[in-house]
C-alpha cells in the first residue's frame, strides 16, 4: 500500500488483508525516492500495489513510476492523472458520453468573465485540482466573479490559473456517491446538506441508497471513461436523470461504510485479490 | 501514553496503532503522526496541504 497518512479508509482495508492472512507492506511515499532504472527495495515480491497517497501529486508520479517497473498497481496511473484534474475528467465524460454538467475552461480573468457571464448566475468556479469541496465557488454575480477571478489570478498557484467554470445543478439537497470496482457499484451513499456543497467532508449528512440500473449504466460508463480501477463515481439527480460531476480515484470510503450495509472493505478486498490473480509475478 | 511533542502532555493511545496514522492530543488539540510502533513515537503532523484528497 502506497499511503503518506493513514486515514480510517487504509486502517479498514489493512485490517481486512491481514484478516485474510495476506502480507502486507505499507510503503510511505514520502521515505522513498524512486529512480528511473531501478525500482526501490520495498517493491521486491510485491504482488500489486494499491495506492492510496493522500497527496494527489504523489499518487500520480508514484503510480507513474510502479508502473513503469512492471509491478502491478491499483489504481493505474492514467486513470489517476485523469481523476486528478477535473478537467481532464470532464473531458473523458463527455467523449464517453456520460452525462456531465456544461462545462469551460479559460485562461484569463476576461476570457473566464466572458464564460461566466455566458453560463448565467449562478455558477461554479471550480479548481482543477483539489478535494473535499475545498476552493469551490458558487457564483452568484458579476460582481463577486470579478473578485472571484481577481483573486485567483493574484494569489493563485499556476493551477488556479486554469479557470474551470460549470453549470449550477440544481440538485435536491443532496448527491450521490457510488463506490464502484471496475465498473461493478459495491455500494452508495446520498449526500445531504442544507449547503449546496454536499461533501462528507463538508459535513454532509449520509444515507445508503440503492442503486438503479440507471445509475449502475453510468457507473460503469464513466469508470470506463477513465480507465477503471476502484473508484468514487458522484452523480447528482437533475429531475429524473443523472448527471455524473467527477470520478475519484483515490476514493475514501469510510462515511459509505458507516452506513450501507455492505462490507466495504472486505468487496473492495476481494477485488483486490481478483487484480493480484490475474496479473502475473512481480519481479523479484 | 506517551507524551504530546507540542505540549508534553500525555497522548491516550489505542490498540491497533498504524505508523501514518494520526492522532489528537486532547489537551493542545494538535494532529499528532504516528512515527513508530513499538515503542509508540508521535511527531506534529504535516500541515493540510492543496492537493490532498481523493
Amino acid at each position: 500500500m502506497l499511503y503518506s497518512r493513514i486515514r480510517r479508509d487504509e486502517k479498514l482495508l489493512l485490517s481486512e488483508l491481514r484478516d485474510r492472512g495476506h502480507e502486507t507492506e505499507k510503503i510511505d511515499v514520502r521515505k522513498e525516492h524512486f529512480d528511473v532504472h531501478e525500482a526501490p527495495d520495498a517493491f521486491e515480491g510485491v504482488d500489486l500495489v494499491l495506492d492510496r497517497c493522500l497527496a494527489t501529486s504523489r499518487s500520480r508520479y508514484a503510480t507513474e513510476f510502479v508502473a513503469h517497473y512492471d509491478v502491478p498497481v491499483v489504481n493505474h496511473p492514467r486513470t489517476a492523472a485523469i481523476c486528478a484534474d477535473k478537467a481532464r475528467n470532464s473531458l473523458v465524460l463527455a467523449e464517453a458520453g456520460v452525462p456531465t454538467p456544461r462545462t469551460t475552461v479559460a485562461f484569463t480573468k476576461e476570457s473566464a468573465l466572458e464564460a461566466i457571464e455566458n453560463f448565467g448566475y449562478p455558477c461554479v468556479l471550480k479548481p482543477v485540482v483539489g478535494s473535499w469541496g475545498r476552493l469551490m465557488a458558487k457564483i452568484d454575480s458579476r460582481n463577486a466573479a470579478e473578485a472571484i477571478l481577481e483573486h485567483k489570478e493574484t494569489l493563485g498557484h499556476y493551477e488556479h490559473k486554469v479557470f474551470y467554470i460549470q453549470e449550477f445543478v440544481e440538485k435536491p439537497g443532496r448527491d450521490m456517491r457510488v463506490l464502484a470496482t471496475d465498473g461493478e457499484p459495491v455500494a452508495a451513499m446520498a449526500r445531504s446538506s442544507e449547503h449546496w456543497l454536499t461533501n462528507a467532508a463538508k459535513g454532509a449528512t449520509t444515507e445508503s441508497i440503492a442503486v438503479t440500473d440507471e445509475m449502475r449504466d453510468l457507473v460503469e460508463r464513466a469508470s470506463e471513461a477513465v480507465g477503471g480501477g476502484l473508484l468514487g463515481v458522484d452523480l447528482m439527480e437533475t429531475g429524473d436523470e443523472f448527471t455524473v460531476h467527477e470520478v475519484n480515484h483515490t476514493v475514501e470510503f469510510k462515511a459509505l461504510d458507516e452506513v450501507t450495509a455492505v462490507d466495504v472493505p472486505a468487496t473492495v478486498v476481494d477485488w483486490l485479490e481478483a487484480k493480484a490473480a490475474e496479473t502475473p509475478e512481480a519481479p523479484t | 501514553m506517551v507524551d504530546c511533542p507540542e505540549c508534553g502532555a500525555g497522548v491516550d493511545l489505542h490498540d491497533d496503532l498504524e505508523v501514518g496514522e494520526i492522532v489528537d492530543c486532547a489537551t493542545c488539540g494538535a494532529e499528532l503522526e504516528v512515527i513508530g510502533e513499538g515503542p509508540v513515537d508521535l511527531d506534529t503532523a504535516p500541515e493540510l496541504e492543496e492537493d490532498w484528497g481523493e
